[in-house]
């Protein structure tokens, strides 16, 4: 037999990973204009995945959306996504509720790796809907917080209608063993909190660079002077962690959309060392 | 050795079919060469470059990968198992077969893709020893040849001065082939004629090394400033494999379709946001050289062009990759200086 012949054969025993498993909505509510939120659970067994990781979501006769779980696997046998309605499928996507049923294949990609994080400090830095794919991380390290060091949690979004997760996050700063800040670009007439960039958070935080990961997540622009930020406090660049958004089709490296250089996002990422992504060029 | 008298093609394309084959071959239609499925009246051209590649057989245009019926909000989604007849590819270009490897390799790193294996475990590819050329073929620039005869199963040359054929079979599949042709190939003598020679254009292996340190190159803008981002160059090539996920629904169901796709389209990276990474039809082209002749020698040790030349037939601007790499080379030779 041909290598060709052997794939072919040890290909008919695998599961296609272009077959989308059938999933049921536990739960959706509309966290903003634009973000809505869903609670899932795969009708034939639990979805295995690790955080940073992402699916395609599929509506039936319509498409799919690559998104990114925002859950962690420490939170049980359901999974949890947050949806910004952009396209075709994203704005269908507002109108399925409780009960209803999608289409998902993954999931797909690589994942943060908590385990070289361990017993080292942790600043995470999310803003708008990066905040989406940084909570899959910052649930499992909390959830496993005795094995990490100083968690440091910084979210920011334009205004305060943008904020997602806005309940939870208070939580967060509730429990005593995080520190969390929230600011806003522009603020409103009832927001009280900080206001200004995300990086002006910065000055008020105490950075041990010696052990300290950044997981820094968000639009290009915010990304770029977070980035500078962080190596301004003397992180070093492998310690910088990013998860990069593409237009992603096929999830298993072949289609090419994702395409960065000679990396596939979908299946190389979407989780990289600023060290790696700054030799991407067209990454940001 | 197995002969074949040249006007009698045909009669072996008929005994092939008659064996239980799709036999694909180069059919001229008007004033056109094109690989399609042969059938009895077809007629077969050796001379003429085919417009397309042999790729279409093995990763078509379009294909059915999944199906989910629908009943009322009851979806079911489907396995589609791949349609993959047995064929045999007759008188494929030596690009058209080396490009298989390639082709072999994409599909085949990690997730071992069940649609193209299926297509490729059932086709036979019988090359033709190219004596005729157009100043469009470079493949002897990139490690090719007018006789090789890599990822060929059996390889057709032309002989006494174009009166007949010799059929020599390389694999198991080709002496299949050759058996199954029965009385359609006659054993004898012939004497092959010479294949034809391409002048090499450049040092690919120079390109390779000056794509790493170019990626901001202004040659970028300067040699994509024609470019119609019309996509001609990908469909007519052996090798580019990329493709777009397509649901396409009725009432009753909805299938899902891979068609190929291109980088040389603006939408191929644009965000449903609206962000595009690449924005301009430089980084475009760039993105299909870089593919070509750097990223994909990198993960994979292969080139991404095996210089059949179509693209720059086809296109509508004039462009050719073999040009865009001439001028590489030749700024890399000048730099050195």
């Amino acid at each position: 037999m041909t290598q060709i012949d052997v794939d072919l054969v040890k290909g008919a025993a695998a599961p296609s990973p272009y077959v989308p498993r059938m999933a049921r909505i536990l739960d959706a509510t509309q966290m903003t204009e634009t973000e809505r939120f869903f609670r899932l659970q795969m009708e034939d067994g639990p979805l295995e995945y690790e955080p940073g990781q992402f699916v395609s979501v599929t509506v039936f006769g319509l498409g799919e959306a690559p998104i990114s779980i925002c859950s962690s696997p420490t939170q049980g046998e359901v999974f949890e996504l947050t949806v910004r309605s952009v396209g075709l499928v994203t704005n269908a996507l507002k109108q399925f509720k409780k009960g209803d049923r999608l289409g998902v294949r993954g999931p797909f990609g690589n994942h943060f790796d908590y385990d070289v994080m361990k017993g080292q400090d942790i600043i995470f830095v999310a803003g708008g809907l990066g905040l989406a794919p940084t909570r899959s991380l910052i649930r499992y390290v909390l959830d496993k917080r005795k094995d990490y060091g100083k968690v440091t949690i910084l979210v920011g979004a334009r205004e305060p209608k943008w904020l997602l997760f806005r309940d939870e996050v208070q939580e967060w700063a509730k429990r005593g063993d995080a520190d969390v800040r929230v600011t806003v670009d522009r603020a409103d007439a009832s927001w009280k909190g900080n206001v200004g960039v995300i990086t002006k958070l910065f000055g008020k935080i105490e950075i041990d660079p010696a052990k300290t990961w950044a997981a820094i997540v968000g639009p290009p622009v915010m990304f770029k002077f977070t980035v500078l930020e962080a190596l301004a406090e003397g992180i070093p660049e492998h310690r910088i962690i990013c998860s990069l958004e593409r237009n992603m089709k096929c999830g298993v490296g072949k289609c090419g959309h994702c395409q960065i250089r000679g990396v596939y996002v979908c299946r190389d990422g979407p989780v990289f060392t600023y060290e790696q992504v700054k030799r991407l060029r067209e990454g940001i | 050795m197995k002969v074949i008298e040249a006007n009698k093609l045909p009669g072996l394309a008929a005994a092939l079919a008659g064996a239980g084959y799709r036999v694909v071959a180069p059919i001229r239609d008007g004033g056109e060469v094109r690989m399609v499925v042969w059938s009895p009246g077809a007629a077969i051209d050796t001379r003429a470059i085919p417009v397309n590649s042999a790729k279409d057989f093995l990763f078509p245009k379009a294909e059915i990968i999944g199906r989910c019926t629908l009943d009322g909000n009851d979806f079911r989604p489907e396995d589609v198992k791949p349609v993959a007849p047995k064929t045999v590819i007759l008188a494929a270009r030596p690009c058209d077969a080396s490009a298989m490897l390639l082709l072999d390799a994409v599909f085949n790193w990690d997730y071992k893709d069940e649609f193209f294996n299926a297509r490729r475990a059932a086709t036979t590819i019988v090359s033709l020893v190219c004596t005729t050329a157009d100043e469009q073929c470079f493949c002897t620039s990139v490690g090719g040849a007018p006789d090789a005869t890599a990822g060929a199963d059996g390889v057709l040359r032309q002989a006494d001065g174009g009166r007949s054929f010799i059929l020599e079979p390389l694999t198991e599949k080709g002496k299949a082939v050759a058996a199954a042709a029965g009385a359609a190939l006659a054993e004898g003598q012939a004497k092959a004629d010479a294949p034809v020679e391409v002048p090499v254009h450049f040092d690919a292996k120079a390109v390779t090394e000056w794509l790493g340190e170019n990626f901001e190159s202004p040659l970028w803008r300067e040699v994509s400033l024609a470019c119609l981002s019309c996509g001609a160059c990908a469909y007519a090539c052996p090798t580019c494999h990329c493709f777009d996920l397509q649901d396409e629904a009725t009432r009753a169901e909805s299938v899902r379709l891979r068609n190929w796709d291109t980088c040389g389209l603006a939408l191929f990276t644009a965000h449903a946001g609206g962000h595009n990474p690449r924005p301009d039809q430089a980084a475009r082209w760039r993105q299909r050289v870089m593919h070509k002749f750097s990223y994909l020698v990198e993960r994979l040790g292969r080139l991404g062009c095996t210089g059949c030349g179509r693209c720059a037939r086809l296109c509508p601007a004039g462009m050719a990759i073999c040009e865009t790499c001439r001028e590489i080379d030749e700024a890399r030779k000048a730099a050195v200086k």
